[in-house]
C-alpha cells in the first residue's frame, strides 16, 4: 500500500529511535548472597537447590546440593539449620522449611539410587583421612571427586563417628546414615576400620600419603568432680549414646538425671525416656535462656516429658539420691552458689558436660599447635605442619555435624590446591541480601508446610524417627516458599514491567537480558524485582 | 468454558502478583509474560522514563490483541500516548492505529466499528483510547455519545490525572490538593480544590453500558483479566486505568508501579468492575496503608508535608479514601490472602 | 437503511456535528465510504474534525446546506458557513440546482476517492434544500458503473497494520501541506474530466470548474456561486434583450480555485462584479480576493456586492439595477445589495451617544418595529 506521506507510517518504525541514549543509570542482573547460603556452615547453595526443587527437578536439586554436602539425608535430620534462622522469609511469615526439603531430597536420592562420579581424572596423589566421622567422610568425598586416592582410617569398628555414636536413632535412622556413607565409599574411597593411627607422621610415611586430613573428633566425655558414694551410678552422655549402638541396652533405672545444658544433654535425656525411664530430669546450672541446646530440641524434649531443673548444680551423688545446690545469677549473668540445697531422687546420673579430643596421634609433629585441647588450623584448615590438615570437633569451632561437613569440604579444596600446587582461593563473597532489598509485595501469602510430627507418646516409647518427612507435594510447596533472595527465579516481572519493552526474555536457562539500545534507565525493573536480583549502576559518561 | 482464574494463583512463590513465572503453566501466565507477546507499542517510543501510560497501554492492548486473536484496531486521542508513540517518521504501534483529534477518539472508534460492520468484518474489534484529558474533559461528549448509542467499542482511559504532555495542567481527573501548573500550591486551599473533578467510571456506569472497570498498572493480571472480560462482550465498554506519571507527579521514575499499588492499597483509587451499571466486583485491599504513604513520595503533594505542613488536608484526603473503602467495600471480610 | 434497502450500510445517529465528522473519519480510515451533512453552526462545531479529515486525506463527502452563522442567530441561507472552511483543505463544489446538487454528490465521491481528499458539496439552504423540485434519479447500476468500488489509499486493517495520524513536526509539515495543495491542483484537471465523463454517462452537463453564461462578448460579467446564478441569468437575459453586453460566470469549484479558467472567462471584460453571499468582516469580499488574483495585471474594473446575507431575498429587480450601475462603471468597490443604511446610521448614532448602547440586533429589530415590539 502506498501510504500518504508522513501522516501514515509503517508500524514498529520507532525501533530506529534508540532511547538507550537517555539513560544515566543502567540495570544489571546480579547474583547476591542469600542469607541462608551465608549462614550454612557446610557452604551449601541452598537457594540454588531450592530453585531446582521448586520446579520439581529433584535430582537436579540434589545434584546442586551434593556439590557441597554429600549427606543431605543426614543433614536434613540433624542439622540445626542456621539457614532457617537467617531466612528472610521470617520477616514475612515463617522461615522456609529448608531442612525438611533437604531431607526430602536426601531420602529421594536414597530411594532412587542417585549416585555421584568423580569429576576429575585420577591425580595420582594419595590422601590419608583419619577418622570416619562427618568431617572425614566429607573430606574423603570431596577429595575423591577431585580425583585423589583417599584412604580413611577409623579407630573404631564402624563409620559415622558422632553421627552414629552421638546422635540417637530416633533422630537419625541408621539405614539413612549407612546409605549416605556407602555412596561416599562407592567413589572408590578405601576404608580401614579398627585401624587406629598412632602417629600421623609415621602413618603418612609408611603409607606413602601426600597429605593428611585429621578428623578424629572429640569422644572423651568431660568429667566433673562430684563427691559420690560408691553405689552411685554415674556415666557420661557420650558413652551412653555410644552404647546405644551395641547389642545391650544400658540400664539407667526409673529416674535419670542428666547434668548439662547442651544438645547432648537433651539427646541423653530423650534417650533415657526411650530406654524406659519414668523421669528424665535435666539439671543445669544456668537458666533456660542460657542453655547452649537449640530451642526446638528443648521444646521437643519438654513435649516428651523431659523435666528441667534450672540454676542447680549437683553437690553430692549417692545411691538413689542427689544433693543439688541452688544457684543464682550475679550481675554479670554468671551463676553463683547460694548454699541452699535440696535432694532429688535419681537412679543414675548422666554427665553431659562436653567432650574432649584424643590427640595422641599428633605427638611430636613439628609445627603443630594444640591449644585448649584442640588443634589450631589456619583459614585453609591446614595445621602448622604443611600437608597436615584438620577439621571437625578436634579444631576450634562449633561442634555440629554441619560444621564438620563444612570443614571437610573446605579442607578438601585446600588439600586439592596444595597437591596441585595452585592454592585454592575462596571466590569473592557477594553482599548478603537483606529483607529491605526485596520487594515482598509479590510473594504469595502461604504458611509453612509444617512437617507432621509423631505424637509425643509414640515418640518417647520407641526409637522411630520423630520428625516425619515432607511428601512430594509438601516439599514442592515448601520449596516454592523460597524468596530466592538475590537470585533471579524467573518470575517475568522485569520483562513485564518495563515501559520500554527493553527487557528480553532469552530462555529459561539464560533468563533475561536488558536491551540497552532502548532501556531508559527508569529503574522500575530493579524496584519491582521481588528478589533483589537487579541493581542500578551509574552509566559511565 | 471460562479461562483459568489468573488473579488467584497460590503456592507459586509470587502467586498472582508477578507478571509470570517459570513454574506456571503457560495458560496461567499473564500476556506480558509471553516471549512472543504482541508489544502493541514497541521500543523506541519517546515516553518519559518510567511512564505509567506506556506501560498501561501495552498491558491493555496486548491483552486485547490476544483476546481478539490479533484483530484489533485502535483510535487514539491526542495526548502523551499519541505524541510519544508517533513522532514522524517513527511509530511505535504494531497494530492498526489512528489518531484524529483530542476530543473525538470515541467517535472515531464508532466510525471504525460502523465501517467494520458495514464491511462484515465481525472478527475485528475496536479500541478507543486516550488520557484523562482527552477522555474525561475534551472528549467527554463523544464518549457519552458512544456509550448511549451502544457502539461496539472498548474505550480505555489511561488516567495520569492531568495534562502532562502540555506542561502538567489540571484536568477533571486531577485529585484534590495536587499541585499542577494551573492549581498552584498557594492560598488557603493549596493545589487542586476539593469538590472538583469527576469520576468517569461512575458516569460510565450511569449509562448502564455492559462493562465498566477500573484497574492500575500495579495489578497486571487484574487489568488483563478485565480487558479479557470486556473483550468477551459487545457494545460500549469502559476501562479506566490508573497510570502514574513521574513527570507530572514529581515522583521517582522507578516508583511508577509502587505508587499505583499504594493508590489502591490506601483506598485512594478503588479498583472495581461493574456490569450493566451495577458494581459486580472489587479488588480488595491486601495491606491497608494510610494515604500519607501514597502522598509523600510525590512532589505534587509536597506542600502538605512541609513545615508546618497541612495535616488537615491530609486528613481530608484520608477521609476521601475511607469513603471509597466504605462505598466499594474494599477491605477483606476475612483475612484470606491471596 | 433500516429496511435493508440500502445495504451494506451503517447509519450512525450522533450527538453532535463534531462527532458526526469524527465518526466519518473513523469509518473512512477503516475503509468505508463515509458521508455526512451539516450546515451553519453545525459546520463550525465540526471544524476541528473538518480540517483533520482533510489533513489525514480521507475521502469523505459532506453536504453543506449553506446557511448563515450567528450571532445574531439566523437560520436562513448565505455562504458564511462554507466560506469559513475555504482553507480547510476540502474541495468545495457549489450546486446551482437540486439536480446539479445530486449530480455533484456522485461526482464528488469519485473525485474524493481518486485523490484521497474530502469533498464538500455546497447547496443553498432553504433555496435548494427546502425546495420541491423534480430531479432525475440515476439508476444504481449506472452510478456503480460511473463510481468504482472504494479502494482506499490507506486503511486500518489488522492484516496490514499502519499508523495513521502521526505527529509531524517542522521537518515535514510543509511537505504534507504542499502535497495537500498538489492534490487540489490535480483536481483542477480531474473536475472537468469527471464532469465530462458524467455527461457521457448520464447526459447532463453538471459540475466542472466554472460555467460561463453569455460571456463571449460581455463587457460586464457577474461572478457568483450557487443557486443565485438562476436569478442572475434571468437578469442577464433581460439586459441582453435590451442590448446590454453582460454575462455571468458560475464558480462551481471554489476549492480548488480555478485561476486559469476564471481568467480565461473574464479577461475580455471591462467590469467584473462579484456577488457574494458572505462577508469577510474587516475587508469585504472573499470570492473577490480570489477572482482578483485570477485577473492580476488586467485593466478590469472589479467590484464586490454582498448580497443575501442571512436569507435576505435577492430579487431580479435589485440585480437589474445593480448590473446597470456596474455596466456604467458606477459601482463602488464594495456595496451591499438592498441594505437599509438608515438603520445602520441610527445605530451608529446610538453607539456614539452612549457606552451601554445594547446589542445591535435587538436595537435594529426595535428600530424596524419587528417581533419584539409587536409581541409586547
Amino acid at each position: 500500500m502506498e501510504k500518504p506521506f508522513a501522516i501514515t507510517l509503517d508500524v514498529g518504525s520507532s525501533l530506529a529511535n534508540k532511547t538507550g541514549s537517555w539513560r544515566d543509570e543502567r540495570p544489571v542482573y546480579v547474583h547476591r548472597l542469600p542469607p541462608c547460603n551465608d549462614a550454612c556452615p557446610a557452604g551449601e547453595n541452598i537457594q540454588g537447590w531450592l530453585y531446582e526443587a521448586e520446579a520439581g527437578n529433584y535430582e537436579a536439586a540434589w545434584r546442586v546440593l551434593v556439590r557441597d554436602n554429600p549427606m543431605p539425608a543426614v543433614m536434613g535430620r540433624v542439622c540445626y539449620h542456621p539457614c532457617e534462622t537467617a531466612c528472610n522469609r521470617t520477616h514475612l511469615d515463617e522461615a522456609v522449611g529448608i531442612n525438611a526439603v533437604e531431607r526430602f531430597l536426601g531420602d529421594e536420592a536414597i530411594k532412587q539410587g542417585w549416585r555421584v562420579e568423580p569429576e576429575a581424572e585420577p591425580s595420582g596423589k594419595r590422601v590419608l583421612v583419619v577418622g570416619a566421622g562427618p568431617s572425614g567422610l566429607s573430606a574423603a568425598y570431596h577429595l575423591a571427586l577431585r580425583g585423589h586416592a583417599v584412604t580413611i582410617r577409623e579407630a573404631g569398628p564402624m563409620t559415622g563417628g558422632m553421627m552414629r555414636f552421638g546422635i540417637p536413632r530416633y533422630r537419625l535412622p541408621r539405614e539413612v546414615l549407612d546409605a549416605e556413607i556407602r555412596r561416599i565409599l562407592d567413589l572408590g574411597v578405601e576404608l580401614e576400620l579398627e585401624s587406629k593411627v598412632e602417629n600421623i607422621e609415621t602413618a603418612m610415611r609408611e603409607g606413602g600419603f601426600d597429605a593428611a586430613f585429621l578428623a578424629v573428633g572429640a569422644h572423651l566425655g568431660k568429667r566433673a568432680y562430684i563427691p559420690a558414694g560408691e553405689a552411685a551410678h554415674i556415666l557420661d552422655a557420650v558413652s551412653l549414646l555410644r552404647s546405644m549402638e551395641g547389642e545391650e541396652r544400658p540400664l539407667l533405672g526409673r529416674r535419670v538425671v542428666v547434668y548439662g545444658g547442651g544438645n547432648t544433654a537433651i539427646d541423653a535425656a530423650r534417650t533415657a525416656k526411650r530406654l524406659g525411664a519414668e523421669e528424665a530430669i535435666i539439671v543445669y546450672r544456668r537458666t533456660r535462656a542460657q542453655m547452649p541446646a537449640h530451642e526446638f530440641e528443648v521444646e521437643e524434649a519438654e513435649d516428651e516429658g523431659v523435666l528441667m531443673r534450672w540454676l542447680s548444680t549437683i553437690k553430692q551423688a549417692d545411691e538413689g539420691r542427689l544433693v543439688l545446690e541452688k544457684m543464682e545469677l550475679d550481675e554479670t549473668g554468671f551463676p553463683q552458689p547460694t548454699g541452699e540445697t535440696e535432694e532429688l531422687e535419681a537412679d543414675s546420673v548422666v554427665l553431659a558436660l562436653g567432650q574432649e579430643a584424643d590427640l595422641s596421634l599428633l605427638e611430636g609433629v613439628e609445627g603443630l599447635v594444640v591449644e585448649d585441647g584442640v588443634v589450631q588450623v589456619g583459614p585453609d584448615m591446614q595445621t602448622g605442619h604443611r600437608g597436615i590438615f584438620a577439621g571437625g570437633d578436634m579444631v576450634p569451632a562449633e561442634r555440629t555435624v554441619t560444621v564438620a561437613i563444612g570443614h571437610g569440604k573446605l579442607a578438601a579444596k585446600n588439600i586439592d590446591g596444595w597437591l596441585r600446587g595452585v592454592p585454592w582461593e575462596h571466590p569473592p563473597r557477594p553482599d548478603v541480601v537483606t529483607f529491605d532489598q526485596l520487594n515482598v509485595w509479590y510473594y504469595a501469602d502461604a504458611d509453612r508446610t509444617v512437617a507432621p510430627q509423631l505424637d509425643a507418646v509414640r515418640r518417647t516409647s520407641t526409637f522411630d524417627e520423630v520428625q516425619l518427612g515432607l511428601d512430594e507435594t509438601n516439599a514442592l510447596f515448601e520449596a516454592r516458599r523460597c524468596l530466592s533472595c538475590g537470585n533471579c527465579f524467573g518470575c517475568d516481572n522485569c520483562y513485564g514491567v518495563c515501559p520500554d519493552n527493553a527487557v528480553m526474555k532469552v530462555d529459561e536457562a539464560d533468563g533475561y537480558k536488558f536491551d540497552l539500545d532502548y532501556c531508559k534507565g527508569c529503574g522500575i525493573c530493579a524496584k519491582e524485582c521481588p528478589c533483589g536480583a537487579i541493581i542500578m549502576e551509574p552509566e559511565q559518561i | 468454558m471460562s479461562a483459568p482464574d489468573k488473579t488467584r494463583i497460590r503456592f507459586y512463590q509470587t502467586g498472582s502478583f508477578a507478571v509470570g513465572g517459570r513454574l506456571l503453566d503457560p495458560e496461567q501466565r499473564s500476556v506480558q509474560a509471553e516471549g512472543e507477546r504482541t508489544n502493541a507499542i514497541t521500543c523506541g517510543h519517546r515516553a518519559c522514563q518510567g511512564c505509567g501510560e506506556a506501560l498501561g497501554a501495552r498491558y491493555a492492548l496486548d491483552a486485547a490483541v490476544r483476546a481478539a486473536q490479533g484483530r484489533v484496531i485502535a483510535a487514539n486521542a491526542t495526548g502523551c500516548l499519541e505524541v510519544f508513540s508517533t513522532p514522524y517518521p517513527e511509530t511505535s504501534w504494531q497494530i492498526p492505529w489512528v489518531h484524529s483529534l483530542f476530543g473525538n477518539a470515541p467517535a472515531v472508534a464508532t466510525g471504525i466499528a460502523a465501517a467494520l460492520k458495514a464491511k462484515g468484518r465481525e472478527d475485528v474489534r475496536v479500541i478507543g483510547q486516550g488520557g484523562d484529558g482527552g477522555t474525561v474533559d475534551i472528549g467527554f461528549g463523544c464518549l457519552s455519545g458512544m456509550f448511549e448509542r451502544g457502539d461496539d467499542v472498548l474505550y480505555l482511559c489511561y488516567d495520569n490525572e492531568g495534562y502532562m504532555n502540555t506542561g502538567v495542567q489540571r484536568s477533571g481527573a486531577t485529585p484534590p490538593a495536587a499541585r499542577t501548573a494551573t492549581t498552584q500550591a498557594v492560598g488557603a486551599e493549596p493545589g487542586n480544590v476539593f469538590g472538583q473533578g469527576k469520576s468517569a467510571p461512575l458516569i460510565a456506569m450511569a449509562h448502564e453500558i455492559p462493562y465498566v472497570a477500573t484497574a492500575t498498572v500495579a495489578e497486571l493480571r487484574d487489568l488483563e483479566q478485565k480487558v479479557e472480560a470486556a473483550m468477551e462482550l459487545h457494545g460500549p465498554r469502559y476501562i479506566h486505568v490508573f497510570v502514574p506519571c513521574p513527570l507530572g507527579w514529581g515522583s521517582a521514575s522507578s516508583d511508577t508501579i509502587r505508587l499505583a499499588r499504594l493508590a489502591k492499597e490506601t483506598g485512594i483509587f478503588p479498583v472495581f468492575e461493574a456490569r450493566d451499571g451495577v458494581v459486580s466486583g472489587v479488588s480488595k485491599i491486601r495491606r491497608r496503608l494510610p494515604v500519607e504513604e501514597y502522598l509523600r513520595p510525590q512532589r505534587r503533594f509536597a506542600h502538605l508535608f512541609g513545615d508546618p505542613g497541612r495535616p488537615d488536608v491530609v486528613a481530608r484526603i484520608q477521609a476521601g479514601a475511607d469513603r471509597n473503602i466504605a462505598r466499594f467495600g474494599l477491605l477483606e471480610d476475612e483475612g484470606e490472602g491471596r | 437503511m433500516k429496511l435493508g434497502e440500502l445495504s451494506p450500510c451503517e447509519f450512525v445517529n450522533v450527538e453532535s456535528e463534531f462527532a458526526a465528522m469524527s465518526v466519518a473519519i473513523g469509518a473512512s480510515a477503516a475503509g468505508a465510504r463515509a458521508y455526512t451533512a451539516t450546515a451553519s453552526q453545525g459546520l463550525l462545531f465540526m471544524v476541528e474534525a473538518v480540517y483533520n479529515a482533510a489533513g489525514l486525506g480521507l475521502p469523505i463527502v459532506m453536504t453543506v446546506a449553506n446557511r448563515a452563522i450567528g450571532a445574531p442567530i439566523n437560520i436562513w441561507n448565505d455562504h458564511s458557513d462554507a466560506m469559513s472552511q475555504r482553507d480547510s483543505g476540502w474541495i468545495q463544489l457549489y450546486a446551482e440546482t437540486n439536480q446539479e446538487a445530486l449530480d455533484l454528490h456522485i461526482q464528488a465521491f469519485r473525485l474524493a476517492e481518486e485523490l484521497s481528499t474530502p469533498v464538500m458539496v455546497c447547496m443553498d439552504g432553504f433555496i435548494l434544500t427546502h425546495a420541491y423540485e423534480e430531479v432525475e434519479m440515476p439508476a444504481q447500476a449506472d452510478v456503480d458503473a460511473f463510481l468504482p468500488a472504494f479502494e482506499p489509499r490507506q486503511v486500518l486493517d489488522p492484516d496490514e497494520p499502519v499508523t495513521i495520524g502521526a505527529m509531524v513536526g517542522p521537518e515535514a509539515f510543509t511537505e504534507v501541506k504542499i502535497l495537500q495543495h498538489y492534490k487540489q491542483m490535480l483536481a483542477l484537471d480531474r473536475i472537468p474530466e469527471i464532469a465530462a465523463d458524467f455527461q457521457r454517462a448520464f447526459g447532463r452537463d453538471s459540475g466542472g470548474l466554472v460555467r460561463p453564461y453569455r460571456t463571449e462578448d460581455a463587457e460586464t460579467i457577474v461572478v457568483a456561486l450557487g443557486s443565485v446564478l438562476g436569478t442572475i441569468e434571468e437578469a442577464v437575459d433581460e439586459l441582453r434583450e435590451e442590448g446590454v453586453r453582460i454575462g455571468a460566470l458560475a464558480l462551481t469549484s471554489f476549492r480548488p480555485f480555478p485561476l486559469d479558467a476564471v481568467r480565461a472567462a473574464l479577461e475580455h471584460a471591462t467590469n467584473v462584479v462579484v456577488l457574494e453571499k458572505a462577508l469577510a468582516v474587516g475587508i469585504g469580499g472573499i470570492v473577490t480576493s480570489n477572482v482578483r488574483l485570477a485577473l492580476s495585471g488586467l485593466p478590469i474594473h472589479g467590484s464586490t456586492v454582498i448580497a443575501g446575507l442571512g436569507g435576505r431575498p435577492i430579487t431580479q429587480r435589485s440585480l437589474r439595477d445593480l448590473f446597470l450601475r456596474a455596466h456604467a462603471g458606477e459601482l463602488e468597490s464594495l456595496s451591499f445589495l438592498d441594505a437599509d443604511w438608515g438603520l445602520v446610521e441610527r445605530e451608529l448614532q446610538r453607539m456614539s451617544q452612549m457606552q451601554r448602547s445594547g446589542p445591535h440586533a435587538e436595537n435594529i429589530l426595535r428600530d424596524v418595529g419587528a417581533v419584539a415590539h409587536k409581541a409586547v
